[in-house]
């Protein structure tokens, strides 16, 4: 396989490239759901502050919630372990 | 006295970390995704997930059993306890889905928490993922593994030691006659040799000594892909039920292929809700994929950070990873039960637009 120099270290067609690929997969995913989930438990937060004889509803489908969000980031998480150790 | 207490705390910790890292290290960890497999039984490979997993069902068929056996009314021991476990489960069901439905939801909701809380935690145990078989690396056809590492034998037993080598197999090795030849799972039984030989030269291994990977006897259900697929798949299958028992099979349909409007002659409300309804139907599909991926995600990638956790601190940084995963097992379990019990009410719930009087 042809091997083309970018920098002295790095070519492209470099097989370690794939950890970077799974590196960057990983904190490419895990980006949005952090700020998602931020946002999510601020509000409920929120929420408790006003009327905290409400705190089971809102703390179970805050968790719910949260649940949501990060399913996407353990989408992410599956493709880096399969771009990493898998292919 | 007083003020040397945090000064001793802080050097027991220091120790303690020391210790673990200069002695305790395992080595480099080998993640495999797919379930290996233990034995076979005839055409039917025995996974080690299967073989927890009926551990898992055991289990609570012995504590159901013994919670059950001479009931009093004002429970004592073992009745206490699942009492109180059922309880819960049952109050939280019923603030959720209103007293209509919830002794049709509880069972299938309470057996998919219940499962998946106690399979999480089994997963926890000492026994899991440290006992097992060795297979050499590159020996069966079956299990062609390229990386290994060094183990000993103790007494009889093959013991890896704490901070053993890992090895890897050779890519190409060159045969006596001068060819180049590629080592992989079809290679000739003598490449193949050859290509063990020079590994275990190149990693100094003596004649007592392996190479091989352990495959253990037990693993967590739930890092097993199928575990998931096959829980979300019954969870599917129990809302669509639910949806049809209730309203009909006609009437649930009309949910997903709304063509009613489009029938009777306008075109673009017609058309909004038949696409409206398509959307619904690849969200249900897409209901599948979601909760496998949440909870083999979940699990699997806490079986990886323990095995990272014990390559790069052991002792000390262990106790952090080991709570997170209970905790994360358990809300995984109260997570998979809530949103089956959230998709219910939905399946279950009115038709949009049919009860708003048209």
């Amino acid at each position: 396989m042809e091997l083309i120099h970018l920098f002295p270290l790095l070519e492209i067609g470099d097989p370690g490239l794939r950890f970077l690929a799974a590196g960057f997969a990983m904190a490419a995913g895990g980006f949005a759901p952090a700020v998602a989930i931020g946002l999510l438990v601020g509000k409920a937060m929120e929420a408790l502050g006003r009327n905290p004889e409400a705190q089971p509803v809102i703390q179970t489908n805050m968790i719910l919630g949260i649940a949501f969000a990060e399913a996407i980031a353990i989408y992410a998480l599956v493709v880096a372990v399969m771009i990493g150790f898998v292919f | 006295m007083r003020r040397f207490k945090g000064l001793a705390i802080g050097l027991a910790v220091l120790i303690l970390v020391l210790v673990g890292f200069l002695f305790l290290r395992s080595p480099k960890p080998i993640i495999e995704l797919k379930a290996e497999t233990v034995t076979s039984i005839g055409p039917f490979k025995v996974t080690n997930t299967y073989i927890t997993s009926w551990i898992v069902i055991i289990f609570i068929s012995l504590f159901a059993y013994a919670a059950t056996r001479r009931m009093s009314l004002v429970p004592r021991g073992i009745q206490n306890l699942f009492e109180a476990i059922i309880e819960a489960i049952y109050n939280l069901v019923t603030n959720t889905a209103g007293e209509k439905h919830a002794r049709r939801f509880f069972p299938v909701v309470a057996t998919f928490f219940l499962y998946v809380a106690i399979s999480n935690w089994f997963g926890l145990l000492p026994l899991f993922a440290t006992v097992g078989k060795v297979e050499e690396i590159g020996a069966h056809e079956a299990a062609f593994h390229e990386k290994g590492v060094v183990i000993d034998e103790v007494a009889g037993l093959n013991v890896i030691m704490p901070a053993a080598d890992d090895v890897e197999l050779p890519k190409t090795v060159t045969l006596p006659d001068g060819t180049v030849a590629d080592v992989s799972a079809d290679s000739p039984v003598e490449v193949k040799q050859l290509a063990i030989d020079e590994a275990k030269k190149e990693a100094g291994v003596s004649e007592d000594q392996k190479i091989g990977v352990l495959i253990p006897f037990f693993r967590s259900v739930n890092t097993d892909i199928n575990g998931p697929l096959a829980l979300a798949v019954w969870s599917a299958i129990f809302v669509e039920f639910w949806g049809i028992s209730t309203h009909g099979f006609f009437r649930y349909g009309r949910k997903f292929f709304n063509v009613g409007r489009l029938l009777h002659g306008k075109i673009v409300d017609g058309f909004i809700d038949a696409f409206v309804g398509i959307l619904e139907f690849v969200a249900e599909l897409a209901r599948l994929v979601s909760f496998t991926f949440r909870l083999f995600g979940n699990i699997f990638a806490g079986e990886i950070l323990f095995l990272v956790v014990i390559f790069l601190l052991p002792l000390v940084a262990l106790q952090v990873v080991y709570f997170m995963e209970l905790f994360v097992g358990a809300i995984q379990a109260f997570i998979f039960g809530m949103l089956t019990l959230v998709f219910g009410i939905i399946a279950v719930s009115a038709p949009h637009g049919e009860s708003e009087g048209q």
